[in-house]
């Protein structure tokens, strides 16, 4: 085992400096019959450097829960901390203070850029927001490279280019980059592999690995993939209709489940070293 | 030897764009499946698996053009039909195809019924709704499905459900071939293992002969079908049972893709992943040397220059790499 691999199997975050927590945090749609719970009751505490995956299957609350932690929505009950204090974004002005230290990427790396924002701008308004802007133009070419070299991306091949001329690997890549020049506090990542062959999402992985060992970024990991929580994360969340059901380190929650769901995810995902038993799958029971 | 079910020989189909390039999707690519088996297919994003499942069926619309090679289904060639030919004695009962997304593409507003009607009718006019009625009501109660299905619309139904229904309605005519693109990629592990069932159960009733399944999800892959076939820049690079691609990948681009498996099991943790810096080449203007050349780590000048023939070794497995499979699997075990 690398040091790398021995760190992630091991570190313990509880004494770790806090992010982001949440206490009673409950998010309800519509009212009366058309009421839905989407988000209800979680508490968490995600620890600076820590590398923590959301998991439930659809519908369960993992994206409502994601706008609140990014502040795009607000929660109708509970609380969200940052760094141990109540998080105030109550004005424009602190809500963009907040959104300084955060940054997200999404499934479809496509809608995360300016259309009509050539490549090389993207990188280089990363540059200015970091406070980057009396840099010298080599300075700025040079962090620009660095970033492109970082995520297997040629810049000189970027230049000039628009966003959607790159294929949807580069364009993931240059999402990646994007994070390595703004080094924020947070990374809020909602499946940005979920449409990819393993071997690409192997690549980003390992480099969102490498970002977080890098800045000591918090990232937050939102997937309904069980086994790629397990490889990636420090610690996991499991989530059932909007509830944490279970939650610890990866090894505990994924090699000694407890709770029942969390039992069933794992035993309904299909695996290469144990038979996927199909036999108590009842295609009537689903009506 | 089982029967042979679908062949595929030398087929090559490429896209002509808005800007009259043609884009060489699918490349020189043969294969057989026989009576009973599974065949799938994973492959980076953009390899041409989905045009690979269009091309076969025969079914040839702008911009996709059939080039040459056969396509022979149970002993019938039916490369070269044209179009109107192919929906009226191929689409349905010769060849089911589930396109990726399918689910996503019923029209909403139209009872499921309605679309059993489509498919039974383009092969025989003249069935009166009651006979297909009837037919349907039998079959979905078979596979599990309520028969209130039928009298539903798309919208009405859960994804699981509308993915194993929109199966149902293709398969009502008892198809040689099934071709399913992805067909439970966007799906709840419980939905997909519904679907998967059903599959399967398709399969053992006889109610399809063969099936053709495309996904980027391995562990899937290794648990439905009996063989993997890898896919590459338009061309397949290797081919095995699904057991000796998971576990025993010969071309390096399998050896990158097949370590690169992530399921929730002890020891997986700590794996390092196969990943593979850069991207794969450009279908308008494909290397003449191994297209996998410039990102693998273990060429040479000789792999960017040499045409790579598909070279059989083992038990019927296939790669394609100027390197011998004992040469390979000894770099991999020094790593
Ligand atoms: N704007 C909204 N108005 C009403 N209900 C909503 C809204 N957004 C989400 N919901 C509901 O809240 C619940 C949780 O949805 P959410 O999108 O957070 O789930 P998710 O875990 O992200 O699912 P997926 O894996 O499919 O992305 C669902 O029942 C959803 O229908
Ligand atoms: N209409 C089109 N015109 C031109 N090129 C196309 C068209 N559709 C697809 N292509 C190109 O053909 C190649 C094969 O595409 P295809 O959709 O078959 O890939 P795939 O292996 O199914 O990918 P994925 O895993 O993302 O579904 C790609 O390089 C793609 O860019
Ligand atoms: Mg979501
Ligand atoms: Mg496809």
């Amino acid at each position: 085992m690398s040091e790398m691999e021995k760190a992630r199997a091991q570190t313990d975050f509880s004494d770790k400096p806090l992010c982001l927590s949440g206490r009673g945090v409950t998010k309800v749609f519509g009212f009366g019959d058309k009421k839905t719970v989407a988000v209800d009751h979680v508490d968490f505490d995600f620890h600076e450097g820590e590398f923590v995956s959301i998991v439930g299957e659809s519908g369960s609350g993992k994206t409502t829960l994601s706008k609140m932690l990014l502040g795009l929505s607000n929660q109708t009950e509970g609380e969200i901390l940052f760094q141990g204090k109540p998080r105030d974004i109550g004005t424009g002005r602190k809500k963009r203070e907040y959104w300084k230290g955060i940054q997200a990427i999404f499934q479809d790396p496509f809608s995360s850029f300016n259309t009509f924002q050539k490549v090389d701008a993207v990188l280089l308004d990363c540059i200015n927001m970091r406070g980057g802007k009396h840099l010298s133009k080599q300075e700025k070419t040079d962090m620009m490279t660095e970033a492109c070299n970082f995520v297997n991306l040629k810049f000189a091949e970027l230049t000039n280019k628009y966003p959607f001329e790159l294929s949807g690997g580069q364009m993931q890549r240059l999402m990646i980059a994007r994070i390595f020049l703004l080094k924020p506090k947070i990374l809020l990542a909602d499946e940005p592999t979920s449409m990819v062959d393993a071997c690409s999402r192997a690549t980003i992985l390992d480099m969102l690995l490498n970002l977080r060992d890098e800045t000591g970024m918090t990232v937050i990991f939102i997937t309904h993939d069980i086994g790629l929580a397990y490889y990636i994360s420090d610690t996991v969340y499991i989530m059932e209709h909007g509830k944490f059901v279970e939650f610890g380190k990866a090894d505990e929650v994924i090699l000694e489940p407890k709770a029942a769901y969390t039992k069933r995810l794992i035993s309904d995902v299909p695996k290469i070293h144990e038979e996927w038993d199909l036999s108590t799958v009842d295609l009537k029971q689903d009506a | 030897m089982g029967k042979v079910m679908l062949e595929v020989r030398n087929l090559k189909t490429k896209y002509v764009t808005r800007f009259h390039e043609d884009v060489y999707a699918v490349d020189g690519v043969s294969f057989k499946i026989e009576e009973g088996k599974s065949l799938g297919i994973a492959g980076e994003s953009g390899c041409g698996k989905s045009t690979l499942a269009l091309s076969m069926m025969g079914y040839y619309f702008p911009p996709l053009h059939y080039m040459s090679g056969d396509i022979i289904i149970d002993g019938k060639n039916i490369s070269g039909l044209d179009p109107d030919e192919v929906r009226k004695t191929i689409l349905g009962t010769e060849i089911a195809y589930i396109p990726q997304a399918a689910m996503n593409a019923l029209n909403p507003t139209q009872k499921i019924i309605r679309f059993i009607e489509d498919v039974v009718r383009a092969h025989q006019p003249k069935k009166d709704k009651k006979e297909i009625r009837a037919m349907a009501e039998q079959r979905f109660a078979e596979l599990g499905l309520q028969p209130g299905t039928l009298d539903k619309h798309a919208v009405e139904l859960s994804g699981g459900m509308k993915q194993r229904t929109v199966i149902a309605v293709s398969t009502i005519l008892n198809p040689k071939v099934l071709i399913a693109d992805e067909p439970s990629s966007a799906l709840d592990v419980t939905s997909q293992k519904m679907v998967i069932k059903m599959m399967r159960e398709l399969m053992e009733k006889g109610y399809i002969k063969s099936m053709l399944f495309i996904t980027h999800e391995l562990p899937l892959l290794y648990n439905v079908t009996d063989d993997i076939m890898v896919m590459y820049a338009g061309q397949i690079v290797e081919k095995g049972t699904a057991k000796e691609m998971v576990f025993d990948p010969v071309h390096p681009y399998s050896h990158g893709l097949m370590g690169s498996i992530l399921v929730p099991e002890e020891g997986t943790r700590g794996q390092k992943l196969g990943a593979i810096p850069g991207a794969p080449p450009n279908l308008k203007k494909p290397p003449n040397g191994c297209r996998f050349a410039e990102r693998c780590k273990y060429a040479t000048a000789d792999c960017r220059y040499t045409s790579i023939p598909e070279k059989p070794f083992g038990d019927g497995r296939m790669y394609r790499c100027l390197k011998g499979v004992d040469e390979l699997k000894e770099v991999y075990s020094g790593e």
